[in-house]
């Protein structure tokens, strides 16, 4: 049984097609890439996905739940975990209150005035932490963390709320190589650990072959191929939507 | 009243030379803000400028049409250096400041050009010579309408065309349509953007200053015409969308022709007619007719701030000395020393309540003073209709505070930045235009006077140690709902609105809770002020009055709670003492120090004390 499913997800901008009837699934415990070249249409998925923009027509069903027409607020309740393009994180904050923030959110209503912030979930928010190697930074102001550690520590805020799907928006954009495949090491792990799935798109082609499960190819709004690495590699309609003809992905 | 054909052509004629007029000031704006980012509080000075200057020179100058003429244009030209010198020797050396902060160097200049005008001309109205060959008027279906208003129904269509010609046909109109679109890219294209921002500026206040200039003869001319044209021109610079030339001449045709029949129909609220249409057009189209959404945002409102976290035992300490002082303060120092305490705590507690929605929620608020004048008015008319005691006139002061902002923060709460500066900003004018103008029961310009505190707080003592109280309960509520998870949520939403709700908190919700919370403490502030002064008045609703807290917190330092405290002090002082020793030049005094101190110290002094610890 599939975790998500995208039936027929349209979407025009003025007269620009984004999205043509695109339809994919993605299992429990699944590590989904979501590439192409740019204009294929990633982003616009995406935030389709994480309720940005609504769609023209199709539907998304996570765990037999319709997400077309909720807002950020009610797909983050349902169970949908998120980190951004560029890495949000609250500067003016700790470490650890970034976290604690997380876990306090119940998708409605006010958080609680009645005692300060530290005197709540301290001890969950430094074993999220400590799932990613931040736990030791708990305690540093989020505003002066290197790049790669905002990133984790976004990974945590978005594990607070134990979803069932993490969407990364290119997670590893603007970071060095070893920092990458550690970030990405570190998404695997915990894939395994809290059998979540994860979407996510990305540029960086050796981030996706080494560590997706299954790859989506979009080219002009539509999905011209899905696989696991080696046929993606392989698909001469591929190739040729990245490198015209001539080229392949060995280097 | 019965209106005929005539009344009703006059009217709209009189709403297109209103409109035309409307857009030469605003565009002046939008052009400047548009590039520079910079709210220009100080637009309608030049406006004011470019009036008294024309007078002088229509009048020195020999009564001819070229005379007149020659008059008017050379006060603009003149003006227009003038703000490249404003720009260059103050604006140029804050680009990189937080928005409020140039907001608040803005106003200083506001003050000194207010001073300066004071200085060179006078107090007296001012009266100019009526342009020569345009004296007579036209007959209308049996209807008067001046002849001189032909030439200000034209001169919009005409500057708006030039403007387009400018901005689509020359180097430079491609150049300032860029650096409106992204100014750092402008820069990074090597165009000299210093020059830029020069030929943008002098444009602007030549804009202003020409408008100014063309109402002489149909206005009288007075100090206050820096401020009345400012909020009418933000009204029509913001319906028509921030940096829009087209957008703006819309919307003072808008603007102009409501203005001219809601003179007709109902004269008392037009006003109030006005921030209302701005309220439903910001409603429906939250960035103006035609403005775009504000691009990626370079910088925030605000610097970037670091955790605040509980002080440390010394800053305990110290305060509690503090509180201290303040307890023991009525048994050392006499009756005059006690009422500018009062007024300090008061201005405190206004400021503080203030920089619970702006320094912690982000929310640049400029209209605050709706709350503070109507807890005034509130506890005015509890106290002389109805006869209530003082501790029931001041929770009605904050109750209404607190259902003002209520309605009010629903419409607020869809926008952010200067729309939002904006809104706020009409509905304070609002509740201003109200109280000027429903005189039966506000007594409109002489305001209520003739309160008196009920006997338990009739002397001056009993009254400084319920101020005291009641200000010291109001902080360490905010405090404590600052450093509460509610107050977390509010930074989180000031820090990154897509990331809080992507985290499942309702952003709108908070901000429109700290907003009435804010209101309310507000409302108290004025309410703690009406029983001090024994009145309430308009001016508690004005614009200066709004400004006040800003620059308070702003003096003191955004980012630190104790910020609106040390402000209220430092402010109330320097602004009573130079007025004690300096008489009427305390506005240049003070507008200097403003500028003075933003340009030194543009994180405030408690802001500065906090970076040099942090070393």
């Amino acid at each position: 049984m599939s975790l998500l499913q995208v039936r027929n997800i349209s979407k025009t901008f003025g007269g620009v097609q984004a999205l043509r009837g695109v339809n994919f699934s993605l299992d429990e415990g699944q590590l989904l890439a979501l590439i192409g070249p740019n204009g294929a249409g990633k982003s616009t998925c995406f935030n389709v996905l994480n309720g940005q923009l609504r769609p023209d027509s199709g539907n998304i069903i996570l765990a037999g739940r319709e997400l077309v027409g909720l807002n950020a607020r009610q797909i983050w309740q349902h169970g949908v975990g998120r980190t951004f393009q560029v890495a949000a994180v609250y500067g003016s904050m700790t470490v650890v209150e970034n976290v604690q923030l997380a876990l306090l959110s119940k998708g409605r209503g006010l958080l609680p005035v009645r005692r300060s912030t530290s005197h709540y979930f301290r001890s969950e928010a430094l074993n999220l932490l400590e799932g990613v190697g931040m736990h030791i930074q708990a305690d540093r102001p989020a505003s002066i963390l290197a790049y790669g550690d905002v990133k984790r520590l976004e990974i945590a805020m978005a594990l607070a709320n134990k979803p069932k799907l993490l969407l990364m928006d290119e997670p590893t954009a603007g970071m060095a190589p070893k920092e990458r495949h550690e970030l990405m090491q570190l998404t695997c792990n915990l894939v395994k650990q809290r059998g979540m799935s994860v979407l996510f798109t990305e540029h960086s082609m050796d981030v996706v072959f080494s560590y997706a499960d299954r790859l989506i190819v979009l080219s002009g709004g539509t999905i011209i191929a899905a696989g696991d690495a080696q046929s993606i590699r392989n698909d001469p309609a591929v190739q040729e939507a990245y490198f015209g003809t001539g080229k392949t992905f060995e280097i | 009243m019965s209106l005929g054909i005539g009344d009703v052509l006059v009217q709209l004629l009189n709403g297109l030379s209103y409109s035309s007029f409307l857009f030469l000031v605003a565009a002046g704006l939008s052009v400047i803000f548009g590039v520079t980012r910079i709210i220009n509080l100080a637009h309608g000075s030049f406006y004011m400028l470019g009036a008294y200057l024309a007078v002088s020179l229509t009048t020195l100058f020999p009564p001819t049409v070229i005379g007149f003429w020659g008059g008017i244009v050379c006060a603009a030209l003149v003006i227009g250096l003038v703000g490249v010198l404003v720009e260059t020797l103050v604006l140029r050396r804050i680009y990189e400041a937080p928005e409020l902060v140039q907001l608040l160097a803005t106003f200083g200049i506001l003050l000194v050009i207010q001073n300066v005008t004071l200085k060179i001309w006078g107090t007296e109205e001012l009266f100019a010579p009526r342009a020569p060959g345009l004296t007579g008027s036209l007959r209308l279906f049996g209807r008067s309408f001046p002849e001189y208003h032909l030439v200000l129904i034209l001169m919009g269509p005409v500057v708006l065309g030039l403007l387009w010609l400018l901005s689509y046909r020359t180097r430079w109109g491609v150049l300032i349509r860029a650096a409106t679109q992204d100014r750092d890219m402008v820069g990074a294209l090597g165009v000299n953007d210093r020059v830029l921002f020069q030929v943008v500026f002098f444009l602007g206040t030549m804009l202003a200053a020409f408008a100014g200039a063309l109402r002489i003869p149909v206005d009288t001319i007075n100090l206050q015409m820096d401020l009345s044209v400012l909020t009418e021109t933000f009204v029509v610079v913001v319906v028509g969308g921030m940096g829009s030339v087209l957008g703006a001449y819309l919307a003072a045709l808008l603007i102009g022709l409501l203005h001219a029949f809601g003179i007709m129909i109902f004269p008392k609220i037009t006003l109030v007619l006005m921030s209302l249409v701005m309220a439903v057009v910001l409603v429906f189209r939250p960035y103006g007719l035609l403005g775009k959404p504000e691009g990626a945002a370079r910088k925030g409102i605000l610097a970037i701030e670091l955790p605040i976290k509980p002080g440390s035992l010394s800053f305990n300490v110290f305060w509690l000395g503090v509180l201290v002082v303040l307890l023991v303060a009525p048994m050392v120092v006499g009756s005059y020393l006690q009422t500018v305490l009062i007024e300090i705590l008061i201005l405190a507690l206004y400021a503080a309540s203030l920089h619970f929605v702006l320094g912690i929620g982000g929310l640049p608020s400029l209209g605050h003073a709706a709350y503070f004048g109507l807890g005034a008015y509130a506890v005015a008319l509890a106290t002389s209709l109805l006869g209530v005691p003082t501790l029931t006139s001041l929770t009605i002061a904050a109750f209404a505070a607190v259902v003002a902002a209520a309605i009010f923060g629903w419409f607020c709460i869809r926008l952010s930045g200067i729309y939002l500066a904006m809104l706020t900003l009409a509905f304070a004018q609002i509740m201003w235009s109200i109280a000027l103008q429903w005189v039966d029961l506000t007594g409109g310009d002489n305001g209520i006077l003739g309160l008196y505190r009920s006997p338990a707080f009739a002397s001056i003592t009993a009254y400084y140690y319920l101020v005291l109280s009641i200000c010291f309960i109001a902080v360490l509520i905010m405090r404590h709902l600052v450093f509460a998870p509610f107050g977390y949520a509010l930074r989180a939403a000031r820090d990154s609105v897509l990331r809080t709700e992507a985290l499942g908190i309702d952003v709108r919700l908070h901000r429109w809770i700290a907003l009435i919370i804010s209101g309310g403490f507000g409302g108290l502030a004025g309410g703690l002020q009406a029983l001090q002064k024994g009145g309430a008045f308009p001016d508690g609703l004005s614009v200066s009055q709004s400004i006040d807290a800003l620059v308070v917190i702003l003096i003191g330092g955004v980012q630190t709670l104790v910020g609106p405290i040390v402000g209220a002090a430092a402010y109330f002082g320097v602004k009573t003492e130079i007025m004690r020793y300096l008489g009427d030049s305390w506005q240049l005094v003070l507008g200097l120090t403003i500028i003075l101190l933003v340009v030194l110290f543009p994180q405030g002094i408690a802001g500065f004390v906090k970076q040099r610890a942090a070393r």
